[in-house]
């Protein structure tokens, strides 16, 4: 299985492939991809070094167009797609159809995989998107059990990528309005999710409390590991409970299944995290392409060492071995 | 890790302009060093900096725009406009890269206030940037660089705990 693994900075992207990755995925600054927060992201001359930097060392280079396109702006987006085929990128991760027509039709060559943004969780999604834009791979949403997954891998002409560690988004990728509810934005129109601009932190007594524009999204008592300041790992109080009403602030981890997904016809394993600085890329590459080579009794005292890193310092298997009620 | 009291007591008895002199021909090797270093703060550049050491007297305030680094008693710090604390160990490893600002944050070993945007934006600049305290310090020291970048290096893996073994995560 392939290892895809993020780069915020061009500094992230030179860690990325000198950990092992065989593919470091990234955006353009703006708001083409759903990693547009400050100070992050390649400018067109910072991703053609990225992908010589990439291809002298054999690891391949996806860039990330997974925003929808707003009417009347389209040119943004086109203009990423052109120049990302322009700079040699080895496939562009789209999630708007009108974007993945526009691609197929001008540069037919262009290898095109489906993001996760695209939500496209079951064989009728994929298979139209397929017959349609000519897609090699999709990204599965974080939905899915195992056993989904290998029954979907069946039935469906095109690889599989899926997430295996990183931040969890609640279960509607692609389609989610709590950011733009909050704020005005939105990670799948700006790119955006809970924009820093209306993230506000201070101290109250010996509580951190998080905020979201007017929303208290949770108080941490002193001690206890944060999470990210967003809805969906908000501590909310619901009737006589206070607790998390969407998801708990945790990340993904799946290596201990790494051996079931690749059963499953999963092709590639993907680490999310563009948004985190170089020593979380060293760190989880370099762990994750030792996990992957390792015997599965090996894996738990590698992957363990990645719970410091996790939101919440705590981790889930999430959907994966998900029992549905 | 925090600095021990013969290290943080003195600095309360040390006049500022002293501190701040050290302090601010440091910032200007950086800078130089590293040129494109506030380039991916845009607008923010032009915002105020608090880095406020839990376990020093003293507070830094750093403005990008200028470019100027400033030093200040904690009690008569001035106002900023995104403010980031935490040991000064973590902050010179957030500096230079070598901590993820996020798992820190998740841990409780650093707090942010203010401006999030700002810091945002500052935390994925220093990130891009590659900066290497005892290399750039040892650009400072003459003669004595090979000396200065030995110890300082020790000085960084015993603080930051991560005296090179085979199993940790190997620095490009």
């Amino acid at each position: 299985m392939e290892l895809i693994c993020p780069a915020g900075t061009p500094a992230a992207f030179r860690e990325a492939v000198d950990a092992g990755a065989d593919v470091v995925y990234c955006g353009f600054r703006d708001e083409t991809n759903a990693r547009n927060f400050p100070g992050l992201n390649f400018s067109r001359e910072e991703l053609r070094t990225a992908i010589a930097y990439a291809k002298q060392r054999k690891v391949m280079t996806f860039v990330a167009i997974n925003t929808f396109m707003r009417a009347g702006q389209e040119t943004l987006w086109h203009q990423a797609v052109d120049d990302a085929v322009a700079l040699g990128a080895d496939a562009v991760i789209l999630a708007d159809f009108g974007l993945m027509a526009y691609t197929v039709e001008r540069h037919p060559q262009q290898r095109l995989h489906v993001s996760v943004q695209a939500s496209a969780s079951n064989a009728d999604a994929v298979r139209f998107l397929v017959e349609a834009f000519a897609a090699k791979r999709v990204v599965l949403p974080r939905t899915l059990t195992i056993a989904d997954i290998a029954r979907l891998a069946k039935q469906i002409d095109c690889e599989i990528e899926v997430f295996a560690f990183g931040g969890l988004c609640v279960m509607a990728e692609g389609r989610c309005s709590l950011s733009s509810y909050a704020t005005g934005k939105s990670p799948n129109m700006n790119g955006v999710c809970s924009p820093a601009s209306h993230v506000r932190y201070r101290q109250d007594g010996r509580e951190l409390v998080s905020e979201l524009g007017d929303y208290t999204i949770n108080r941490f008592p002193a001690g206890e590991a944060a999470g990210y300041p967003t809805l969906c790992k908000g501590r909310f109080d619901i009737a006589d409970e206070r607790g998390y009403a969407f998801e708990d602030p945790v990340s993904l981890d799946v290596m201990d299944h790494i051996d079931a997904l690749r059963s499953a016809g999963v092709s590639a394993l993907k680490i999310e995290g563009r948004q985190r600085g170089k020593a979380y890329v060293a760190e989880v590459v370099s762990v994750m392409r030792r996990a992957l080579t390792a015997g599965a009794a090996e894996r738990p005292a590698l992957v363990s060492r990645l719970k410091a890193l996790s939101e919440g310092q705590k981790t889930t298997t999430g959907a994966y071995e998900k029992r549905w009620r | 890790m925090s600095l021990p009291l013969a290290i943080t007591a003195p600095l309360s008895f040390v006049p500022i302009i002293a501190i701040e002199s050290v302090v601010q021909r440091v910032f200007t090797r950086v800078i130089e060093t590293h040129p494109g270093l506030f380039d991916r703060l845009a607008d923010h550049a032009n915002k105020r900096y608090a880095f406020l050491p839990s376990d020093l007297p003293i507070g830094f305030l750093v403005e990008p725009a200028v470019p100027r680094i400033s030093v200040h008693r904690k009690e008569r710090a001035p106002a900023s406009d995104a403010c980031m604390e935490g040991e000064l160990v973590l902050l010179l490893a957030l500096l230079e890269g070598r901590v993820d600002g996020d798992a820190v944050f998740f841990s409780r070993d650093l707090t942010v206030s203010g401006d999030m945007e700002a810091m945002l934006a500052l935390r994925n600049a220093l990130d891009d940037c590659e900066i290497d305290l005892p290399r750039d310090l040892a650009r400072m020291s003459g003669p004595f660089a090979p000396l200065v970048r030995r110890a300082t290096e020790e000085i960084r893996e015993r603080a930051l705990g991560r005296v090179v073994k085979e199993e940790a995560p190997q620095w490009n």
